[in-house]
């Protein structure tokens, strides 16, 4: 289907459904019930998910199959955003120069630095990326190219927003003030109310979803094909392809480039949903987060980094959100000296101890599962499949050796 | 190579599978049926309290957070009212806000834009807050500023002391009633003046945003006015941690007075570093070598120790003032934690109530009749004085107080002695002063 294999197509659709479905299933808690804090169907955090989701399967393309580990590909994502956030104030809030412009400008800018920087490979690419990326946040912090041009580029710390008086040439009197696709405005919503349950339906996350999914789809066609191959070739093997007399350089260019134009895709895409971008986007701590986010999810596997992002994103905004009273309120039947001691035991773990969390849950993947979350996934279905894997006759073909 | 096979049915598999996924969203553009953002239609109300509990200037949003919560305390009858007691207008009475119980969720900022606007979006979205109090770093507070106005829902500002917050940047949606940079500066000027006379030469590090640009920009007008001599401004990122590379170029600057446009966790690192660096006891062009702090606040003064001893600056309010309303609050904030209260903790404080008030003045939680209800608000008994809310740019006039690190503290609250009460009418502007100039307020937005 698609020109997808079966099992490819299974799991395309599996993902097709749960973004299709993404508000209701994330929203299994009634509003007003203890639970309601762990749910994370609203628009805000959805959008989160899968423009995330996009960054990571971009990621993917060069981490998963060529094995460049690039630290810096935040950056990508923060050019993306300062593009479209441009498009907005010089031409309309109309989202679709601004979400093409990112993707152009990020794929011009991966152009340079992957041409740069992949001159290196393992540790010392890492470190030229990072480099790059920081070089970046640099000039975008301090606003160096607004100081040597006059005026305002990236307009540091506070970030680059849309006033008001800002030129706007394409933008007619009738037009929405708030980013749209032709008049369908990204922030409106519709809510269905069923029961005790309230699920939100916003344009915004359902258009975000639709470019994760054809982001997806190209990335599978990416994975299948002789290109991805390829690429795969470079991560085992790379003097071995040189021997055969294959230039690898211009595969492992084209892989950095179509993941750096993901990255500004998803940096578009934020603009978009929130027009506002500021320089700590592509703070170094942000092209870290990515990287976790593959190595959690499970890197080289198509369903994996999209995990990982909505786990640590899930973490971010929600762990983050709990506070004590929140705690006493889930403890309140106990009797007070016990449900005292169980709120203290548990305080260092939520709100600003969120990170701590994550650590520790990323600390228990990589040490148990080394796979991701992927893996963790296979062995719970190898769990429950094994007699019928002990069935079958041990299959004829070989695998490759890495 | 690939080969693709089209079927007819599968064709018109895929191409309805399409069709249905493309058309899913458009089925559902209806807006619901609310007057406004969020609109409370139980027994309660939530707030939202987006305050930085990393990063930074943390001390200040946790401090910030006690405030809120004992707030809301005093705004459903629990504890003893706090300034509720000597609050001038008397429509609240700890029953709620019209009969509604008043509850909050929190979130943490960690002083950056981006995560700060998840976390009002999460109130918003998630948990249906009809207000978002906090902001400790006026990128983030303008930040969630304008998210709040197209969301459609009140922003309460808390401590944010850029010009831009209510200057340019200033939103219908948003009040701000912490002072702001050009406020310190016109109340500093007249005591530099007469502390350090008019012959100096200043040498400004600021921290690289919003805040620190227009504060810098502020105190420069001020002390070039009265006759000093800038000798350079330095820009240093925020949370820098380390700042003695930015300190040991002032050593052979020429300069004789440091001013230190830094908040939080920097104004304690770089002043414990300008002091280790021998600045203090230093003598330049024949005077002492002064370091001064523009913006200041008690936990700060904590944070240096004995680094601010006899260093001048500025504050918004101070638990040691006299009035009623003072010892009102720093009575019920110490009965509960401990000690006294910042002035981070006053302002996010004073604006809950502010807020309360407003509503059960206008008899509803729409925004627009809220920003009605708020704008050219006078009132009194909050601490500050006689207040006026005015009503062109959102920004709140009071009184500032001049500050200074004291010289022989008694106790370990006691860091900072009140200098002068800087008169209101000295710190007024015209709401299109050149410094605020290019704002535009828009029109209130209630959402929905």
């Amino acid at each position: 289907m698609l020109g997808l294999n079966s099992k490819d197509f299974t799991l395309f659709l599996v993902v097709v459904v749960l973004v299709i479905a993404a508000p209701i299933l994330l929203n299994p808690f009634p509003s007003d019930s203890a639970f309601a804090q762990f749910n994370a169907g609203y628009p805000a955090l959805m959008q989160r998910f899968v423009i995330f989701g996009i960054l990571v399967i971009g990621f993917n393309i060069l981490f998963g199959l060529t094995g460049y580990l690039s630290f810096g590909h935040a950056a990508f994502l923060g050019v993306g955003s300062f593009a479209a956030v441009w498009m907005f104030k010089l031409l309309s809030y109309n989202i679709v120069p601004a979400v093409l412009l990112s993707v152009i400008v990020a794929g011009l800018f991966s152009v340079v630095i992957g041409y740069v920087s992949l001159r290196r490979s393992g540790i010392y690419f890492s470190i030229l990326t990072l480099a790059f990326a920081q070089m970046m946040y640099a000039i975008a912090y301090s606003d160096l190219l607004g100081k040597f041009f006059g005026g305002i580029v990236t307009n540091g710390e506070t970030g680059l927003q849309v006033y008001n008086d800002d030129p706007q040439i394409l933008m007619s009197p009738g037009d929405p003030t708030v980013p749209h696709l032709f008049g369908w405005e990204m922030n409106s919503s519709f809510t269905w109310d069923v029961g005790g349950w309230s699920f939100v339906f916003q344009n915004g996350y359902y258009l975000s979803g639709i470019l994760m999914l054809a982001s997806f789809y190209l990335a599978i066609r990416i994975f299948r094909s002789p290109f991805g191959l390829m690429l795969r070739a470079i991560k085992s093997n790379q003097n071995r392809l040189a021997y055969t007399g294959v230039s690898s350089r211009p595969y492992a260019l084209a892989a950095f480039v179509i993941s750096g134009m993901y990255a500004g895709l998803a940096g578009g895409l934020l603009a978009a949903m929130d027009p506002l971008t500021g320089a700590e986007r592509m703070f170094w701590t942000a092209s870290g987060e990515i990287v976790i986010m593959s190595i959690l999810g499970g890197v080289g596997t198509l369903i994996g980094p999209i995990l990982g992002a909505g786990v640590i994103k899930y973490m971010e905004n929600i762990v983050s959100t709990i506070n004590d009273n929140v705690v006493h309120g889930w403890f309140a039947f106990m009797p007070d000296g016990i449900e005292n001691i169980l709120v203290t035991v548990i305080h260092p773990f939520i709100g600003k101890g969120w990170h701590l969390t994550l650590g520790l849950v990323f600390m228990a993947v990589v040490i148990f599962l080394p796979g991701g979350l992927v893996e963790g996934g296979q062995r719970l279905g190898r769990l429950f499949e094994r007699r019928k894997v002990e069935e079958k006759p041990p299959t004829a073909t070989t695998e490759p050796a890495e | 190579m690939t080969r693709t096979n089209y079927s007819r049915r599968g064709v018109l598999k895929t191409g309805g599978l399409t069709a249905t996924g493309l058309a899913m969203p458009t089925i559902f553009t209806a807006s619901s049926a609310s007057a406004f953002t969020n609109e409370p239609t139980g027994s309660s109300v939530k707030f939202g309290f987006n305050v930085p509990q990393t990063g930074p200037y943390a001390e200040e949003g946790l401090d910030e957070l006690r405030a809120q919560e004992l707030a809301v305390e005093h705004l459903n009858g629990i504890g003893d009212g706090g300034m509720l007691n000597t609050f001038s207008s008397k429509a609240l009475d700890g029953t709620g806000i019209l009969g509604k119980q008043v509850e909050f969720v929190t979130g943490d900022t960690q002083t950056k834009s981006d995560v700060a606007r998840a976390s009002a979006q999460s109130m918003i979205q998630k948990d249906g807050c009809i207000m978002i109090n906090g902001g400790s770093s006026s990128g983030v507070a303008i930040a969630v500023q304008g998210l709040c106005q197209e969301a459609g829902v009140i922003f309460m500002a808390g401590l944010t002391h850029s010009n831009d917050t209510t200057g340019k940047d200033r939103k219908r949606n948003g009040f701000r009633h912490f002072f702001n940079g050009y406020m310190s500066g016109a109340a500093l000027g007249p005591v530099l003046q007469g502390a350090y006379g008019t012959e100096r030469r200043a040498y400004h590090l600021t921290a690289d945003y919003t805040w620190g640009w227009t504060q810098q920009e502020s105190i420069q007008a001020v002390t070039e006015a009265m006759g000093w001599e800038t000798v350079q401004n330095v820009l240093t990122p925020v949370g820098a941690g380390d700042f003695s590379s930015y300190i040991a170029p002032v050593l052979n600057s020429g300069a004789d007075v440091l001013i230190l446009n830094h908040y939080g966790g920097d104004m304690v690192n770089s002043l414990t570093q300008a002091v280790q660096f021998g600045l203090k006891d230093k003598e330049v062009n024949g005077k002492n070598f002064e370091i001064i702090v523009p913006l200041y606040s008690e936990l700060m003064a904590a944070g240096a120790g004995s680094n601010i001893q006899g260093v001048y600056g500025s504050m918004n309010w101070n638990w040691q003032l006299p009035d009623a309303g003072t010892a009102a609050f720093v009575r019920s904030f110490g009965e509960k934690y401990g000690f006294p209260p910042s002035g981070a903790a006053h302002t996010c404080y004073v604006q809950t109530l502010l807020y309360a008030d407003a509503v059960t003045r206008a008899g509803s939680f729409n925004p627009c009749a809220v920003v009605e209800a708020l704008e050219g608000f006078e009132f009194d008994g909050m601490g500050n004085g006689p207040v006026l809310y005015r009503a062109e740019d959102h920004q709140c006039f009071k009184d500032v107080l001049v500050m200074k690190g004291t010289e022989n503290p008694t106790n370990q609250y006691d860091t900072l002695e009140i200098v002068e009460v800087t008169p209101r009418a000295q710190v007024e502007y015209a709401e299109d002063h050149p410094m605020f100039a290019g704002g535009d307020l828009g029109e209130c937005n209630p959402g929905a």
